[in-house]
């Protein structure tokens, strides 16, 4: 028999149709839902008189227009200030209530991030297929999951027919040797993936990340790293399942318990890649190479080592690079040859599907524990992904930490991420970021953003500019 | 959907690689529930000098005269030139909702991001992939010739110049066939229903865990 990758067994298992082109007919088994992608589908599918395929694979929670402020959620959907945004929150309960889909409303004690309350609350299971209107659905791939974006007319798709249509993207591996330094994180090794192979470096693959770096990685960590695939051009990251994946799904509320427990554990125990698998491309890292990172520009694979200086767009050579450099450090207004420690910070944002579980919150609490935020940070604010994350680290005492220290202790969502509540990053200032994206606007009009881990972001907000968190440990 | 057949029009050269959605349609806007309207707040941070927001009315906003969709030679453009990785990022079909609100009808760029891509056959805009060379040739043909024009046949797969030169593209056969023909997917694929009923049967029977009710 063939030698397949996890990728290749993943999708065999869910072919439910090849045409002659290689066009496939796939069973999705989770689809995730949250109130941005989604209204224009259940509008489709009601000028269609069609109803969902099978409900009860749907899962659904408010994230992106949430406000963070304990007094706006107090009110409930009244604490929704914007209108329009209300609207959009209103609709997705009404939606879910008439279509009878699975939802945590945004009172509810377990409504988060869409894609840290799945994991948590076992509804993202190893060898699943997983698509939510959301990008960064890839996140799910670090528990051995198929799991990637789609657009609203796929979530229509998918409600009704439980397939989508695709085409097999091609394998990619992506391999991080040795072991990493003291101080260095998952959201460093995956930043710095993105630094080698570009943001479109993965455009038509699926990225399995492997090697002994994210073998040791906690699954949140992989979360981390799967969860950036897309901003590498790649739909979906995945990592496949061991014992520290069947760990963390045994006991969570959807996961399946006694005897179809052990059943499913042992089958999702060969969600690997064959040794001798053909991957299309093959990228090797040195894990013990890669330092803090951060970015400086506007696009994810504009990062630098802490230690490393703002490229001169001047000995770039190629045109179209150059161009996008001068264009990026026009709108970050920062200069080539810049020291990475010099970027002087107006904002610190820990937070987003990428960095806001319980294991960011203590790596960046530990940082600033006992120390302030610097007189210049005019405002440093941490979100926790989930309504669980919080309580969590309220019972780890993590909440005293950060507002000791001058932080913002905030209630869950997406936050300054996207920036669609009212937690956006002023014109011009400079924000440490442990999101995913820092494109232009994206926190904020005019707003400047650079990508870092968490503890990178936390000692950011205690020295006013970067710093090499290493230093401080 | 709407067909696509054959798109002559006046192009509009883009010249910037990594286009992000946020770049062609800016967060704030995605708050609607409706799939129209958003074509006046395409490349809204750069086509206006303030920053938009839902619902506002746009007639009064300070213009960008400098960015590339204000300057008049390419007024009524229906054809966008594109560089590399155009549609990176969210995947927000309120990108291709946008483009296609103002009037586009095609794309060409040498690269793009996979969902975007993706998300432009299910809403009749034809993204074309061409050879890096040809693309910035034309970049240097549209800057140099005002009311330039192509012609692109997806039947034929061609894309006309003024001159009369051809260029030929690729386009994936099937979904080539659902935009001449403006078919619906859903209905496609709910032909098929008996076997996805099949392939569910079974699927329960060997994976049991992945149908536990989600209703806690």
């Amino acid at each position: 028999m063939t030698a397949k990758t996890l990728y290749d067994k993943i999708w065999d298992a869910h072919l439910v149709k090849q045409r002659d082109d290689g066009t496939s007919l796939i069973y999705i088994d989770r689809h995730l839902i949250h109130e941005v992608t989604s209204p224009q589908a259940f509008e489709g599918l009601r000028l269609a008189g069609r109803k969902p395929w099978r409900a009860d694979a749907n899962f659904a929670t408010p994230d992106h227009n949430i406000p963070t402020t304990s007094d706006e959620r107090r009110q409930g959907l009244e604490g929704i200030k914007d209108p329009v945004s209300k609207i959009q929150v209103t609709t997705l309960g009404d939606n879910c209530k008439e279509f009878d889909i699975f939802e945590l409303d945004m009172n509810d004690s377990r409504q988060g991030i869409v894609h840290v309350v799945g994991p948590e609350q076992g509804a993202t299971l190893p060898g699943m297929t997983i698509v939510c209107g959301d990008s960064h659905t890839s996140t799910h791939g670090a528990l051995g999951a198929l799991a990637h974006g789609i657009g609203t007319s796929e979530v229509e798709h998918v409600m009704a027919t439980q397939c989508l249509m695709q085409k097999k993207m091609k394998n990619m591996q992506v391999r991080v040797d040795g072991q990493l330094k003291t101080g260095v994180t998952a959201k460093d090794v995956v930043l710095a993936i993105i630094g080698k192979i570009g943001t479109a470096g993965g455009t038509g693959y699926t990225i399995e990340f492997a090697g002994e770096v994210i073998r040791t990685l906690s699954i949140e960590g992989r979360m981390t790293v799967c969860n950036m695939a897309i901003e590498a051009g790649a739909r979906a990251g995945l990592i496949a399942v061991d014992e520290t994946t069947i760990e963390y799904i045994k006991g969570r509320p959807f996961a399946p318990s006694g005897a179809l427990w052990s059943l499913a554990a042992a089958s999702w125990r060969g969600l690997i890649s064959d040794v001798d698998a053909p991957f299309d491309q093959t990228v090797v890292l040195d894990g013990a190479e890669i330092e803090p990172q951060v970015t400086w520009g506007t696009s994810p694979e504009m990062v630098a080592s802490i230690n490393g200086i703002i490229p001169d767009p001047a000995k770039e050579s190629d045109e179209t690079r150059r161009g996008s450099i001068e264009q990026a450090l026009d709108y970050m207004g920062l200069a080539g040859g810049t020291a990475i420690q010099e970027i002087q910070l107006d904002c610190v944002f820990i937070g987003s599907c990428t960095n806001s579980r319980i294991e960011d919150l203590r790596e960046a609490a530990s940082i600033v524990e006992g120390k302030q935020v610097a007189e210049s940070v005019e405002l440093a604010m941490v979100v926790p992904g989930s309504g669980l994350v919080k309580q969590q680290a309220e019972e780890e005492g993590l909440d005293k930490i950060f507002i000791k220290a001058g932080l913002e202790w905030r209630e869950p969502g997406c936050s300054m991420c996207l920036a669609m509540n009212a937690d956006q990053l002023g014109d011009g200032k400079h924000c440490a970021s442990t999101s995913n994206r820092n494109f232009e606007g994206r926190q904020g009009f005019g707003g400047r953003t650079h990508l870092v881990s968490p503890a990178m972001a936390a000692a950011a907000a205690i020295h006013g500019h970067f710093v090499d968190v290493r230093e401080l440990l | 959907m709407r067909k696509f057949i054959i798109e002559s029009g006046v192009v509009l050269p883009l010249d910037r690689a990594n286009v992000d959605t946020d770049f062609i349609i800016p967060k704030q806007f995605l708050k609607s529930i409706k799939r129209s309207g958003f074509g006046v707040n395409l490349f809204d941070e750069h086509r206006y000098l303030d920053k938009g927001e839902p619902d506002a009315d746009n007639s009064n906003r300070p213009i960008n005269p400098d960015f590339v969709l204000n300057q008049s030679r390419y007024a009524d453009s229906s054809i966008l030139l594109a560089k590399d990785n155009f549609g990176c990022g969210s995947s927000r079909e309120h990108a291709p909702w946008a483009l296609d609100d103002y009037g586009f009808r095609a794309i060409l760029a040498p690269s793009y991001a996979d969902i975007f891509f993706n998300n432009c056959f299910k809403n009749g805009l034809l993204p074309i992939v061409l050879e890096r060379d040809i693309i910035f040739q034309l970049f240097d043909e549209v800057e140099n010739s005002t009311g330039y024009q192509l012609s692109i046949d997806l039947a034929s797969q061609k894309i006309t110049k003024p001159g009369g030169a051809v260029i030929g593209f690729e386009v994936d056969q099937f979904r080539k066939n659902c935009l001449l023909n403006g078919l619906d997917d859903i209905g496609l694929t709910l032909e098929d229903a008996e076997e996805i009923r099949q392939f569910e049967d079974s699927w329960r029977k060997s994976s049991p865990w992945y149908f536990t009710q989600t209703t806690t």
